[in-house]
């Protein structure tokens, strides 16, 4: 076998791996709408994402999800606002205050924190922090609102922290030099030149921790509590997307009407992961920063 | 070139040794209702005991999972704490799977609330106000002057749609209950709660929370069995067709004296004296 057809085979085998990947999220696709579609012959598509009453079981049954999308919402904001000051501020000490020694014990703590299975978090949520909660401060009920973010935002926390890592490192020497060079200080150079360098990364790495945290089954079926009703308050308890499918597929009768509400559900929560990941690809290819020269 | 080949057959080779190793090594999948679960597991784990090399493999996700995994055939028993339902048994029979119903326990459903709750008693319609949301403050029903925090089960779970068939008959439960999904998860938030009232099959009440009498009976063995208590019911495992082999000499294992002390050493009533 010559040089030539050898590398043209090892690109035609990895031309293939790279299909199946593809392949296998096109069927993935393919079978969430075969199998949610049909619901909208039976409900509309405004009373079911508007509806209030998440009733599938009862006679008749009620598919209305806005509740359970309010839920997934609500968390996924509030462990935001948690986990976005604490990962970006993190990759910021990380990357250009901390001294050598103590940025690897960092990073690698950070990196552990990602490797904590989610179950594991969501018992450490319902056995610790709910009772916390609940005495603390004299609340009916510690699973709810705040319980799950706060998980949620120690899950978030590594994704976002080490995407803006990357960031911030790929922001050119010349940058930080020039600065230095016209007297700025440390604190000068990071918030006026750094961060904004890295602003189209940094944000990427807000949008995909946001969409771990919409996304994140385990957890908040375990420590939201799971009424689905709309939150009136931020201890109350709610009903997450992830948590409503998981908790009844497996009840739900083949094929029935309820199985085809929950992948419905599936659709919705897809919807909203991908316009996440569109919105973290666009800002990323619309803030790029091409060459050194640019800024 | 030819490393790489023998690189991916040999990969081939150990994905298809582990797989067949797995299978041969589960001679027995029981899946299924949580309630039936904590009896399952210790009847197994003497049965493997007793018969070393048989291997059984055991997993939780409901009744309706369960009843769902026989008819799929990736189980060999389905555990269910309620009967099979009407079109489980047509969309069984669509698959050639012929259900077959073994009692192998009975259970009492018991309302439950935290230890520091006064309340000693509800009847069967204040049960039901609570859980529609009629009811809210525990001094509606004799307790002191709180919110009442309503715990019901996901709408998988055999006990639910005991409780549904018990006390709800039909009507909904509030939607501002909570849902959580298992029976011990439920007795972890009741006993850490004073505001909660949920409900547990009888293995699962322990010291940490306290059952309610229903209508003025107190759930035990004897009430139970004899149906003055309101909520009792038969715990069930489902095979297809009459049991052979493996499956016929565990499930007569479970009935047997020996399985029968492990029914009532795990909280459930026994269907023999």
């Amino acid at each position: 076998m010559s040089r030539h057809t050898k590398e043209k085979l090892i690109k035609y085998v990895l031309f293939l791996f790279a299909l199946v990947s593809v392949l296998v999220l096109g069927l993935i696709v393919f079978s969430l709408f075969r199998e949610g579609l049909p619901i909208f012959k039976k409900v509309s598509l405004y009373d079911f994402i508007f509806g209030l009453e998440w009733y599938p079981t009862s006679d008749p049954p009620l598919f209305g999800i806005f509740p359970l999308i309010v839920g997934s919402v609500v968390v996924t904001l509030i462990s935001s606002l948690m986990a976005v000051p604490l990962g970006v501020l993190s990759a910021i000490y990380i990357a250009e205050i901390a001294p050598a020694s103590v940025k690897e014990i960092l990073k690698s703590i950070i990196e552990l924190l990602a490797g904590i299975p989610s179950v594991v978090l969501g018992f450490f949520g319902m056995v610790v922090i709910a009772p916390w909660l609940q005495n603390t401060f004299d609340l009916p009920t510690g699973l709810n609102i705040i319980n799950a973010s706060v998980i949620l935002a120690v899950m978030a926390i590594p994704t976002i922290s080490s995407i803006s890592e990357d960031a911030l490192y790929a922001v050119p020497r010349e940058f930080k030099e020039a600065s230095y060079a016209l007297g700025a200080t440390k604190f000068e150079t990071i918030t006026r030149v750094i961060i904004p360098s890295a602003l189209s990364g940094i944000s990427t790495a807000v949008i995909l921790g946001m969409s771990r945290a919409i996304g994140e089954t385990m957890v908040v079926l375990m420590v939201a509590g799971g009424s689905a009703a709309i939150p009136e308050s931020l201890f109350d308890s709610v009903r997450p997307m992830p948590a409503s499918i998981a908790a009844e597929m497996g009840e739900a009768p083949y094929r029935g009407l309820h199985y085809q509400a929950l992948f419905a559900t599936g659709i919705v929560l897809f919807s909203l992961t991908l316009i996440f990941n569109l919105i973290a690809d666009y800002v990323s290819e619309k803030y790029r920063q091409s060459g050194s020269a640019t800024l | 070139m030819n490393s790489i080949i023998k690189k991916i057959i040999f990969s081939i080779a150990l994905v298809i040794f582990t797989a067949g190793l797995a299978i041969a090594a589960d001679s027995l999948v029981i899946k299924g209702s949580t309630t039936v679960l904590p009896i399952t597991q210790a009847a197994l784990e003497s049965y493997m005991k007793a018969n070393k090399g048989v291997q059984i493999s055991l997993s939780g996700g409901g009744s309706g999972e369960g009843i769902k995994a026989l008819i799929d055939k990736t189980a060999d028993i389905g555990n269910s704490s309620r009967e099979i339902k009407k079109e489980e048994i047509e969309l069984a029979a669509v698959k050639g799977i012929k259900p077959v119903a073994h009692v192998i326990a009975y259970d009492a459903l018991i309302p439950i609330v935290n230890p520091r709750n006064k309340v000693k008693g509800l009847s069967t319609d204040q049960l039901s106000l609570i859980y529609q949301g009629k009811i809210t403050n525990w001094k509606e029903v004799g307790g002191d002057d709180l919110k009442i925090i309503v715990i019901s089960r996901d709408s998988s779970s055999g006990t639910f749609e005991s409780w549904d068939h018990f006390v709800m008959k039909k009507a909904k439960v509030t939607p501002r209950a909570q849902m959580l999904a298992s029976s011990g998860a439920v007795v972890t938030a009741v006993g850490n709660n004073r505001y909660a009232i949920s409900y547990v099959g009888m293995g699962y009440v322990n010291k940490s929370v306290k059952a309610l009498e229903v209508n003025g009976v107190a759930a035990s063995a004897q009430t139970a069995l004899s149906k003055q208590y309101p909520f009792s019911r038969e715990l069930y495992m489902y095979t297809n067709g009459e049991p052979k082999g493996e499956v016929a000499r565990f499930i007569a294992f479970l009935k047997s004296a020996a399985g029968q002390g492990i029914v009532k050493k795990e909280g459930f009533v026994p269907i023999r004296k």
